[in-house]
């Protein structure tokens, strides 16, 4: 019994696992957060535009030598900016402008970091995160994102309950509707920017997608979706986390996984009221 | 007795990528209206509601308002996300969003919101999802949303429309005694029959506006096919008008050559 045990917390005797863990588990919480909004919003493929976009900033900052949140970070809000304005112009629409924009800023990372970089496992770890590169600041710059994404979420609940429901009667009832959009995009990439070393760019746009559909299937209130969906966040992170130690598969696969076996099962158990409730979410 | 103006239009007009919704529009709004806006599809009336609601700026002329106006708006109903999770409860408290900041519903604006709903038959159903609701019931939820805010204007976009024939009535049977109790009211609707000539003041637009008075001046031939670009005939039954499409009689006389 005791060698069971011991074996079980085998993981937890090293330093890179329990700091792969937490920062998993509270960027699990954060997307799950945040995911509520990416959902009802029908704005799930933003999340995996951001996390393309922000792969070309985190490669020019490791070629150039640059803090990677400041690169990644500057590079983020540029293609956003630059989304906004082509979207604006109306020449093409902003799901056009989103997959150049962002698509071109992907491939210019893997040429950038094929050209001038160590390649192959630089481009890995940014593709698939990885668990060994976590460090003391990626714990602090992940919690005080969760912190002040919980601060802002609580402290204007009303205003993103009513902007996501209907923004354009919010508008007229004194939402600053254009404002809580941009205040949301700015999360999410900042979300993006600090859970992207450990999720990944390709498998992050599912971490925001996948806890907030099974929120959706188990309960028909917003309030209660904002705390089931960051439980089933993190939950499936640290499940996802500690598995992928025993099955040695990456760890970003395994946490995703994990939620997509949880998305199964609630979507069985619930049955047709579930699929009901997730039938109005029609882009995932 | 002339009430004060709420809302005053004045030579305005509004545009979408400089293409002018509306031209020169002079409208006078003023306490205890009850006014409808009919026109065809594309002809204006939602941009003209809009800019009555401030979310659209006129590009030539102006509006002013009554200082400090509340008004509510109570969209069309297609528009609306049926799968949303939100109870009842949760829809109507929404418009106090820069009061009320919290999660938490508070006691008064549970009250609050409790009164309007019972005011509005919907007693009791102030936790159900807003999917679970009649086609009326779905409605009264967003006028209620509406008047939770205590609105001076009430501002309806199509309130009849896709509802069937029991529901309209349950919806200007509502709007009948909102302006009872003093509650101004303007709609637009395409609903000429089972609305429009039932309002006390019509305005028929079509860019501009056609028309403006008692439904009994603006419900004519003349007016309405200069409005809706089609022949119309006009019938008196129980002292109410009632249009009949004037396409429609030609096309039953030719049916009934065929048969």
């Amino acid at each position: 019994m005791i060698h069971v045990i011991a074996g079980l917390t085998t993981p937890f005797r090293y330093q890179f696992f329990n700091n792969g863990i937490i920062v998993a588990t509270i960027a699990g919480a954060l997307c799950g957060l945040l995911g509520v909004f990416v959902v009802l919003r029908g704005m799930s493929y933003i999340g995996h535009g951001l996390s393309h976009a922000v792969f070309g900033g985190a490669a020019a900052s490791a070629v150039m030598n640059i803090n990677y949140f400041v690169g990644a970070g500057v590079w983020g809000v540029a293609s956003g900016v630059i989304i906004g304005r082509i979207a604006r112009r109306r020449l093409i629409g902003a799901d056009a402008a989103i997959g150049v924009v962002t698509t071109a800023s992907f491939a210019l990372g893997l040429a950038l970091l094929n050209r001038y970089g160590q390649a192959k496992k630089s481009i890995e770890a940014v593709l698939f995160g990885s668990v060994l590169g976590v460090k003391t600041i990626d714990i602090v710059a992940v919690s005080a994102v969760a912190i002040l994404s919980v601060v802002i979420v609580v402290a204007l609940y009303r205003a993103f309950l009513f902007a996501t429901f209907d923004p354009e009667v919010a508008q007229v009832s004194g939402v600053r509707v254009a404002w809580i959009e941009a205040l949301l995009m700015g999360l999410l990439s900042l979300t993006i920017l600090v859970t992207m070393r450990v999720i990944g760019t390709l498998l992050i746009s599912a971490l925001l997608v996948i806890p907030a559909s099974i929120a959706r299937m188990l309960t028909n209130s917003f309030a209660r979706m904002l705390w089931i969906s960051p439980i089933i966040g993190g939950m499936s992170a640290f499940t996802g986390m500690y598995l992928s130690y025993f099955l040695d598969t990456s760890a970003s696969a395994t946490i995703i996984l994990t939620g997509t076996l949880m998305f199964i099962v609630v979507y069985a158990v619930t049955g047709i009221r579930g699929r009901t409730r997730i039938s109005g979410l029609h882009h995932i | 007795m002339i009430g004060e103006v709420l809302v005053e239009c004045a030579h305005m007009s509004c545009a979408y990528n400089s293409t002018l919704a509306i031209k020169s529009i002079d409208l006078t709004i003023r306490k205890g209206d009850f006014v409808g806006i009919v026109g065809p599809s594309g002809s204006g009336k939602t941009t003209l509601l809009k800019a009555i609601l401030g979310s659209i700026t006129p590009v030539e002329g102006h509006i002013t308002k009554k200082p400090h106006l509340r008004m509510g708006y109570v969209p069309q109903v297609e528009t609306v996300d049926w799968n949303f999770p939100v109870t009842v409860l949760e829809v109507v408290v929404m418009t106090r969003s820069s009061t009320g900041r919290l999660p938490r519903v508070t006691k008064d604006e549970r009250a609050d919101a409790l009164l309007v709903l019972e005011r509005l038959g919907l007693g009791g159903l102030e936790n159900r999802h807003i999917r679970e609701l009649s086609g009326g019931q779905q409605q009264r939820v967003f006028v209620a949303r509406a008047l939770f805010h205590r609105p001076e204007l009430l501002v309806l976009d199509e309130p009849t429309s896709g509802v069937d024939v029991r529901t309209r009535h349950e919806v200007l049977h509502l709007l009948a005694d909102l302006h009872d109790e003093g509650v101004s009211i303007i709609l637009s609707t395409h609903d000429l029959n089972g609305l429009a000539a039932h309002l006390p003041r019509l305005v028929c637009l079509n860019s501009e506006i056609i028309a403006d008075g008692l439904p009994v001046d603006v419900l004519t031939p003349e007016i309405l096919e200069q409005t809706f670009g089609a022949p119309m005939e006009v019938l008196v039954h129980g002292g109410m008008p009632v249009v009949v499409d004037g396409v429609g009689a030609d096309i039953a006389e030719r049916m009934s050559r065929l048969a």
